[in-house]
């Protein structure tokens, strides 16, 4: 399974997760872990996804959340899991 | 699983600190293109390149989306033109027109740059390998992606300094004739003693003939990571700061390491090599002098400046080896001036100086670097300045590199504009000293005694 790491960057405001997590339900996108901190008077939250079941390209999906960010003020990026494992595993 | 500040780190990295995949370059033979008919090798030549490095640029842009790392530079790099036009070429201008297909061959794929319009002549030099030299201020002034390199020594087979002498004149003439744009083209062209066959970095990447058919290499960068993580820990001893250089490293090579393997999936070309870099821009931020610095510098060029550069070599080597599989190409920090705003400064406040980039050189990769000097400097000088740095490189059994720019019509105290990532260079003093009874010499420099191993 490949998983995916979406991160939320932003002001805070109601319904960010909302949202988010609409827009991943629509899309078959199953959420497996979700953690929210405030980090500099910044909303910070990360998700932990799978898009198996997504029918749409990784890049379409990576583009929509992006357009929705900017509609809520939000920096929301979407990046294969791999990066941040080889990263920080050995 | 990855926690969120493992995420965060890895992002700052990203949108903070400038941490970017330099360079995928894919190298192509091109051996089986010689033909002894100049119109049916350029054919050929352009066909391989085009057939194979095709999805070389969307399958980066794929690869940046999906980890959200920018990959700055997708480039080519082919065997040593010397070598495929060596049969077809019968004078200087047929090696002009190999040079086009190249460059026609890079524009059609999308990539920036294309390397391998060199010669190997470390030893001796062919008719095909003088004619190719002979023909580069033509070629690179005809074309607009093509780079340029030539191996005039290594620790094997001596310094074959024909060919430095050659290379004094030839860079001179690089220089006049593009003397309207600041002598840039100089910039594509890069002379080397122990060149590396797998080195992924312009303008001297090449496709050796040890390589297979086509190969996947991978240059990273990070000054700006190395930096920071070093704010964290001043003051601190050697020790904590040698593991945080390691560990930086590490992280660093990882993501170069990963770009790698997911490039080499798609394009099904196998994987050759990382290439444990820390590649300067002339972005704020983005600068190996300002690392000397954090370590303890006023500028970079002050004393203590090699002992600082060993130490960051060192680790990043050290740090990266562990972080992929296989290890290659110019491997260490590099120090080009035009490229690098913490060098820029340290040269515009006379602390650096071509004296002390040399010494620098004995303990990094590469050499002399993106280093412009007065116009007026006479092809010995620039020969003498070759001899010098192979000459470090044959003793040390490192590679080592000298890429200058003699700018026509400037002089100390003015400064050339290159653009992009390429940046710009004050232009730095000479020794006024003659060397010309010493190149102009003829024959070679033997190999020194510690390359008899056998």
């Amino acid at each position: 399974m490949k998983k995916t790491v979406i991160t939320v960057v932003g002001k805070d405001t109601v319904g960010i997760i909302a949202k988010v997590c609409t827009y991943l339900a629509n899309n078959r996108i199953n959420i497996l872990d979700i953690s929210q901190t405030i980090v500099d008077g910044f909303f910070n939250m990360m998700m932990i996804v799978d898009m198996n079941e997504s029918a749409k390209p990784f890049g379409d999906i990576s583009n929509e959340l992006t357009q929705i960010g900017e509609e809520i003020g939000v920096i929301i990026k979407c990046q294969r899991e791999e990066i941040f494992e080889k990263m920080h595993r050995i | 699983m990855i926690n969120q500040k493992e995420v965060l780190e890895t992002n700052a990295m990203i949108e903070k600190e400038n941490l970017d995949v330099r360079t995928i370059t894919l190298g192509i033979s091109l051996l089986d293109c010689i033909d002894d008919d100049i119109d049916n090798c350029c054919s050929k030549v352009y066909k391989k390149i085009v057939a194979t490095a095709k999805d070389l640029v969307p399958v980066g842009k794929e690869i940046e989306q999906e980890f959200g790392i920018p990959i700055v530079n997708k480039r080519i790099s082919v065997t040593p033109m010397a070598l495929v036009g060596g049969s077809a070429c019968k004078t200087s201008k047929d090696f002009v027109k190999l040079a086009k297909t190249m460059d026609d061959a890079a524009k059609a794929v999308g990539v920036n740059l294309i390397g391998g319009y060199s010669a190997l002549v470390s030893k001796g030099m062919t008719k095909a390998d003088e004619m190719l030299i002979r023909s580069i201020p033509e070629a690179l002034h005809t074309t607009d992606r093509v780079c340029s390199s030539v191996n005039l020594g290594s620790t094997k087979t001596g310094i074959n300094m024909d060919a430095v002498r050659l290379m004094g004149q030839i860079i001179k003439d690089t220089a006049e004739i593009s003397k309207d744009n600041d002598s840039m083209d100089c910039m594509k062209l890069v002379v080397f003693c122990n060149a590396p066959d797998d080195n992924p970095f312009m303008a001297g990447a090449f496709h050796g003939v040890t390589e297979t058919d086509a190969i996947i290499n991978v240059g990273v960068s990070g000054p700006g990571v190395v930096k920071t993580a070093l704010e964290k820990v001043r003051g601190a001893d050697f020790e904590t700061l040698c593991e945080t250089i390691k560990k930086t490293a590490f992280k660093v090579t990882r993501v170069g390491q990963l770009v790698a393997g997911e490039a080499s999936k798609l394009l099904k070309i196998p994987f050759g090599i990382v290439d444990l870099s820390l590649a300067p821009t002339p972005a704020v931020g983005d600068s190996v002098a300002d690392i000397l610095c954090e370590i303890g510098l006023e500028y970079a060029g002050a004393p203590g400046t090699t002992a600082a550069l060993a130490l960051l070599n060192d680790q990043v080597k050290k740090g990266g080896v562990m972080a992929s599989s296989y290890v290659g190409g110019l491997s260490g920090a590099f120090i080009p001036v035009s490229e690098d705003q913490g060098m820029i400064d340290a040269v515009k406040a006379g602390a650096l100086t071509i004296e002390k980039l040399e010494a620098m050189t004995c303990v990094c990769s590469v050499g002399l670097d993106m280093i412009a000097i007065p116009g007026d400097t006479k092809a010995t000088t620039i020969s003498g300045i070759i001899a010098d740095e192979m000459a470090i490189g044959m003793v040390n059994q490192k590679t080592t590199a000298v890429r200058i720019i003699p700018a026509v019509g400037k002089d100390v105290g003015d400064q050339v504009e290159f653009g992009g990532l390429f940046g710009y260079a004050p232009i730095m003093p000479v020794n006024k000293f003659s060397c010309d009874d010493f190149v102009n010499r003829k024959g070679r420099i033997p190999a020194p005694i510690h390359s008899f191993k056998n």
